[in-house]
């Protein structure tokens, strides 16, 4: 099992540094899809097969198919690879990175100066998850299905165009 | 069968939360700005993961579906910003829309 948490990390890693560097948007999103699914496969091996589901439906299945149709919608051509090209140009990139892995240096530091400690090897089912979700945690479900209509009510809210039809009475005489 | 350490697993979330941070800072488009907050959520999400395996507890998972939950609301207010935006200002750069009287 171990071998294939280190493929699967590798393949996540290198998607995700994929995806950071595409200037199509599309192209980023299905490398997108690659890497949601390798961390889908290191939960199945870190023993929380229901959250690996969760992973590919929710992740990899809801959010990317949001991500594209609005893509859609915006209909971008083609110089709108052309001008992320044009920002996204070299230099902009040095800066912010040496500034993240020097952070991530000493994260990585503080993480392996402990003592090393190996992972539980028995899988946690979902009725373990699901016993504990609505037991002592039934009031953060409650506040996460207000959190969702809010996010509902918030995109409908945002996303509605200008009304465009007036009612005959109120409308301006053309004439 | 050889046990992973619980240090590979923070160091992968980390790798990744730092790749959606440099993502998020050397990005102008907007929509590549929302895609660095996802992978960074997803990444603190795989560090709840391997917490929750490393004690054999489900509280991780739990925390995990909270974690999806904030991120589905949050995308979807995130591409209704992103629309409006792009119907008011006619272009995905964030710069654009520094200007308090849009």
């Amino acid at each position: 099992m171990a071998i294939i948490f280190y493929m699967a990390s590798a393949i996540a890693v290198i998607a995700t540094v994929m995806v950071i560097t595409r200037h199509n948007l599309v192209h980023a999103l299905l490398y997108l899809v690659v890497s949601f699914l390798a961390v889908a496969i290191v939960f199945y091996v870190l023993g929380a097969p229901f959250i690996a589901v969760l992973e590919i439906i929710i992740y990899a299945g809801a959010i990317v198919v949001l991500l594209i149709f609005v893509i859609m919608m915006l209909n971008l051509r083609q110089e709108s690879v052309a001008q992320e090209k044009q920002w996204f140009s070299g230099k902009i990139i040095i800066g912010p990175l040496i500034l993240a892995s020097i952070l991530l240096v000493e994260m990585l530091y503080i993480l392996t100066s402990g003592e090393p400690a190996g992972l539980s090897e028995n899988m946690i089912e979902a009725k373990a998850v699901g016993m504990s979700l609505y037991g002592p945690y039934v009031l953060g479900v409650e506040l996460s299905g207000i959190l969702l209509m809010s996010g509902i009510v918030g995109a409908y809210h945002l996303g509605r165009q200008k009304k465009k039809v007036t009612h005959r009475f109120l409308e301006k005489k053309e004439e | 069968m050889n046990v992973i350490p619980a240090e590979y697993g923070l160091i992968l979330a980390s790798v990744l939360f730092t790749l959606g941070l440099v993502s998020l800072l050397i990005r102008r488009n907007i929509i590549f700005m929302l895609i660095s907050v996802e992978i960074m959520l997803n990444a603190a999400g795989i560090a709840f993961i391997v917490a929750g395996s490393k004690w054999a507890q489900p509280d991780g998972q739990v925390m995990f579906i909270f974690i999806l939950t904030m991120a589905a609301a949050e995308v979807s207010v995130g591409l209704a910003l992103i629309l409006q935006m792009y119907h008011q200002l006619k272009t995905l750069d964030s710069d654009a829309a520094n200007k308090m009287k849009g």
